[in-house]
């Protein structure tokens, strides 16, 4: 049995059918380092710990909040601030619900996804957005996770739904705050639903406390001509995974998703891509950079299986990695499968340092060494920031990410 | 201002210059033309601090200071400047920012105070208009996406910005049109004077119709093996490199 899961499932309630859910949960127990998808990132150190459950609303400061305008929902460890939300402004169309309880579990999930299942039975509230058939919403709808200290290390689980009815277009943006430093635990699973030629744009900011824990699933799927547009920046936290799973359905879907992992620190990042071409003509594009400094790793995997049947489809991934020491570790892992026709699939991933032309050509110019290359280092991240099309999100995550490579030490 | 004597510098131990002078006064434009492979470009690198190249032997003074031992971003602040034949493309760095940024950290490290970012737009607009380039280019990334002219182009308006007192220009002709290379040369025209000194490395003579050296060198070999005024130009390019080596004789080719 481990300490983690035992304090993680303390005083658990549910009928017989999640009873035996659980029970199959803690029999499976955590993923050993010989499971594939847990090679690169081992939990036996996080095995060890114990985490209790929130039960109070602390205080946080609204400083947070500045610059993230309505509408707007704020969780702060895990639990729905209401006196920090403001949902005044939704257009017509547009409905926010936070969730208090969850009935159905349509996505089944392998023994291989033990946070997934976890939250999946200990989730007890989210946001459920929902846009109707042909509503633009203009307004981005901003989700606010922030993690506060307490007096000892906490555990909480989200669960988030977006669903998009046909036509309808929507931008939403999650930051992942900390106000102090803490070394919470928290899972997030969210559900996205995307109908006939809806667009979602998805961007999310993780900046978590440097010693936090995060596992979040991601569970997207396309019908046709939907299209999604995702961007993932990993700059915080003390380890961060991510399972971005998308099922590009219907004909004619597509996912554009990208993402930095910044790994500097301590930190590790685990971004693990599971993209599935089923319809005809369906079309992931994929850009991920990743930089490792000090003692940082940087995990990514990337995922693409082009399904029986998916004639047409074309998949195009690139992972382009910076390793800044002798100390840090990137894991990098693109894994094509193909079993359809007239398949266009590109797929790249390279761990390098520095280009010493480029770095020779700004020192010519003037710029001190330090300087060029703290320049070079930011604009292999921001590269993937600055193929965002909307100007105010992109100066936003912009914002975020310079203040996080400010924080980059080399060596 | 330059003086380089009896330079000798080798890459991975295949020796490249072989014991190369050659004095720059204030103001003078010196051409330095020669086949391929006879260490052109070598010597702007070396001039300029690239890594890579061991100098065993010679000297290089600039304004009375060892160049050699200066990093290259200590060159730039001391007035070197070196227009590359391959500008790098780096894509995230904002052209003007990295222009500002340059600029700045040279007037730091000479003690000046630092542009403000009106200052800065004021002194970019008046190189722009001297030198027929698109404004759009600088809110691009850096060379990102630019054509072979309109990187050149870029080098010869960062140098117009930076104000160097030596300026180096590494084969900016090659890969220009006719148009395109009369424009960089037009650019380079309006930078000289009395204070400035050009070192243009070439391959070619047509360049110099354009910009017009007061001094040509001919470097065969790792050294120079010839020197004259323009005159030297025409004359190559009439008779080819060959006649160079033929007027050495053999035991120098």
């Amino acid at each position: 049995m481990s300490a983690l899961l035992d304090s993680l499932t303390a005083g658990f309630e549910g009928d017989a059918t999640q009873r035996a859910a659980l029970d199959a949960l803690l029999r499976d127990g955590l993923p050993h380092a010989r499971v594939e998808a847990w090679k690169y990132t081992p939990l036996r150190a996080l095995e060890r710990r114990k985490f209790i459950a929130v039960d109070a609303m602390p205080e946080t400061s609204n400083e947070l909040l500045t610059g993230i305008p309505a509408p707007r929902l704020v969780f702060v460890n895990g639990q729905f601030d209401a006196a920090s939300s403001d949902d005044t402004s939704l257009p017509a169309g547009v409905t926010i619900d936070i969730i208090d309880a969850y009935t159905d579990d349509a996505i089944e999930l392998a023994a291989d996804a033990p946070f997934a299942r976890l939250n999946t039975l200990l989730a007890r509230t989210g946001v459920a957005i929902r846009v109707e058939a042909g509503t633009e919403a203009s307004a981005p709808i901003q989700i606010v996770c922030i993690g506060t200290p307490l007096a000892a290390d906490a555990a909480w689980h989200l669960r988030h739904r977006i669903e998009l009815d046909a036509g309808a277009k929507c931008t939403v943006v999650e930051h992942l705050l900390a106000f102090g430093e803490h070394a919470h635990l928290s899972t997030t699973r969210s559900e996205i639903v995307l109908a006939d030629g809806a667009q979602l744009t998805h961007a999310r900011t993780q900046d978590e406390a440097t010693r936090a824990t995060s596992f979040l699933r991601t569970d997207a799927t396309l019908a046709t001509r939907a299209h999604y547009t995702r961007i993932d920046l990993e700059l915080g936290g003390g380890l961060s995974r991510h399972e971005l799973n998308v099922q590009l359905q219907g004909n004619g879907a597509c996912v554009n998703a990208d993402g930095v992992l910044l790994a500097d620190g301590r930190r590790h990042l685990d971004t693990r891509l599971g993209i599935e071409h089923i319809g005809r003509d369906t079309v992931c594009a994929l850009r991920w950079r990743g930089l490792a400094s000090q003692r940082g790793k940087s995990v990514f995997h990337g995922g693409i299986t082009i399904h029986a049947g998916a004639d047409g489809s074309e998949a195009d991934l690139s992972n382009r990695n910076l390793l800044l020491s002798a100390d840090a570790e990137i894991d990098t892992q693109p894994v094509l499968e193909i079993h359809a026709d007239e398949v266009k699939a590109a797929h790249g991933a390279t761990v390098g340092q520095l280009d010493p032309t480029a770095l020779f050509y700004l020192r010519s110019r003037g710029l001190t060494e330090a300087d060029a290359r703290r320049l070079l280092t930011a604009a292999f991240c921001r590269e993937i920031v600055s193929a965002v099309d909307d100007a105010n999100l992109r100066s936003q995550l912009d914002a975020s990410l310079e203040r996080a490579l400010a924080r980059v030490v080399e060596g | 201002m330059l003086k380089i004597d009896n330079l000798h510098a080798s890459i991975g131990g295949r020796e490249i210059l072989k014991g190369l002078s050659l004095n720059v006064e204030p103001g003078q434009v010196h051409a330095i033309m020669g086949p391929n492979g006879a260490g052109k470009s070598t010597l702007g690198n070396i001039l300029a601090g690239r890594e890579g190249y061991d100098v065993t032997g010679g000297s290089v003074m600039f304004e009375g200071r060892d160049l050699l031992a200066l990093e290259p971003e200590e060159r730039a602040a001391a007035g070197v400047f070196l227009a590359f034949q391959y500008p790098v493309e780096i894509p995230g760095v904002n052209n003007t920012y990295f222009l500002r940024a340059a600029l700045n950290a040279q007037r730091k490290a000479r003690g000046e105070i630092e542009l403000d970012s009106m200052q800065f737009l004021k002194r970019v607009r008046e190189k722009l208009a001297v030198l027929d380039l698109k404004d759009e280019l600088l809110h691009r990334g850096l060379n990102e996406g630019f054509s072979g002219g309109e990187k050149k182009r870029n080098e010869i308006f960062q140098l117009a910005l930076l104000e160097p007192k030596l300026a180096i220009l590494d084969e900016t002709d090659s890969g220009l049109d006719i148009d395109a290379m009369k424009s960089v040369a037009a650019g380079v025209n309006a930078l000289r004077d009395a204070g400035r000194s050009f070192l243009v490395i070439t391959h070619y003579q047509r360049l110099l119709d354009y910009i017009k050296p007061d001094f040509v060198h001919v470097l065969a070999d790792g050294r120079i093996v010839e020197s004259g005024g323009p005159e030297l130009a025409l004359e190559l390019e009439a008779h080819g490199y060959a006649w160079i080596k033929d007027r050495l004789g053999p035991e120098a080719a």
